[in-house]
């Protein structure tokens, strides 16, 4: 079945079947590997993409529910945020492995989106679902607060 | 049917079927035969399917066992989650089984004041009859909610994995105006 995609601010045309996870479409239809397949039942977070600006686990949403939403993935985020998380996970080093990366960075991107200052708690709760093998779960919040600190200027 | 000490969570037996309101036909007094409606309705609000997402904290439950959801959710200011991790960052519109993750366009948790984990079947029933506690609705309205309401009859088609709430919303649905019409008694706590 045919579908046109918004992704990344082009429009994708795309052969699918209807029921396929949108993470499928996004790394072997169009190439897009930055996000992750990471447990493919919404549990870990690798898959994080933006649907219209809202994170998005895209290993749970069928390519045929798109319709015409805008995603946005690792590849394509842009703008103050992502660039104060960019530049705040290179100063801190954060990844190890990094296959969980681009997950957590979209998400710390949309934290950052809905809350400009966030404490431990609002880190914790809207990272809790970006699983890190690593462990680097305490590089990646205080990269959060480095770049919000950033944000502030 | 004496209720007390009845636990509202988890149930032992999940029932899969409703008795329709005509089997309550016989019950003479009034009282008696609306508590007898209320604890038929109980099968439905004590599912997991409903008990889920009616938690007593700000976490809700998962799978028939209600156990924690994971990953770590929260009700969030409008029940909807926290900021960065919504309900709707997994849930989308409908269930969807290949992932295992159920869905429905307004997928979010009952208010805190609407909490039934942990209550019994009495105290439940006071409490959704509490208009300072169920959303302001008069019986009218709690009656259209448990009958109609999109959300509530997700129980029903729960997706891939998971036991549906007991009979159909239509059944709950009847069970509940008979329960109104015969005066919205409640079990004794």
């Amino acid at each position: 079945m045919a579908f046109q995609l918004k992704v990344n601010g082009q429009a994708r045309d795309v052969d699918a079947v209807g029921d396929t996870p949108l993470l499928w479409v996004l790394r072997d239809n169009l190439g897009l590997t930055g996000t992750k397949f990471g447990c493919g039942i919404a549990q870990c977070g690798a898959c994080t993409v933006f649907l219209d600006g809202k994170p998005l686990r895209s290993c749970s949403l069928p390519v045929s529910a798109v319709g015409g939403a805008e995603i946005t993935t690792i590849e394509g985020i842009s703008g103050r945020e992502s660039e104060a998380v960019q530049r705040a996970w290179v100063t801190r080093d954060v990844p190890q492995c990094g296959y969980c990366q681009s997950g957590q960075i979209m998400s710390a991107v949309a934290l950052l989106k809905a809350i400009r200052k966030p404490s431990d708690r609002d880190i914790d709760l809207a990272m809790n679902g970006n699983l890190c093998r690593c462990a680097t779960y305490v590089r990646i919040r205080a990269a959060i607060h480095d770049a919000a600190r950033t944000l502030e200027g | 049917m004496d209720t007390k000490g009845q636990q509202a969570s988890p149930p032992a037996a999940a029932a899969t079927a409703l008795r329709p309101v005509s089997a309550f036909a016989a019950i003479a007094d009034e009282r008696t035969r609306a508590i007898a409606l209320f604890q038929e309705a109980a099968k439905v609000i004590t599912h997991p399917r409903c008990m889920n997402c009616h938690p007593a904290g700000e976490r809700p439950t998962q799978t028939e066992r209600m156990q924690p959801h994971q990953p770590l959710v929260v009700r969030g200011a409008d029940g909807h989650g926290a900021p960065g991790m919504t309900c709707a960052t997994c849930h989308h519109a409908a269930n969807y089984d290949p992932a295992g993750v159920p869905g429905h366009p307004d997928w979010h948790l009952a208010p805190l004041s609407m909490g039934w984990q942990g209550r019994s079947v009495a105290q439940i029933c006071e409490q959704i009859k509490d208009r300072a506690r169920n959303g302001g609705r008069d019986m009218a309205a709690l009656v259209q909610h448990m009958a109609e309401d999109a959300l509530v009859g997700w129980a029903w088609a729960p997706g891939a994995g998971r036991t549906p709430a007991p009979g159909s919303q239509a059944e709950f649905g009847a069970l509940v105006r008979a329960w109104a019409a015969a005066g919205g008694y409640c079990p004794a706590p």
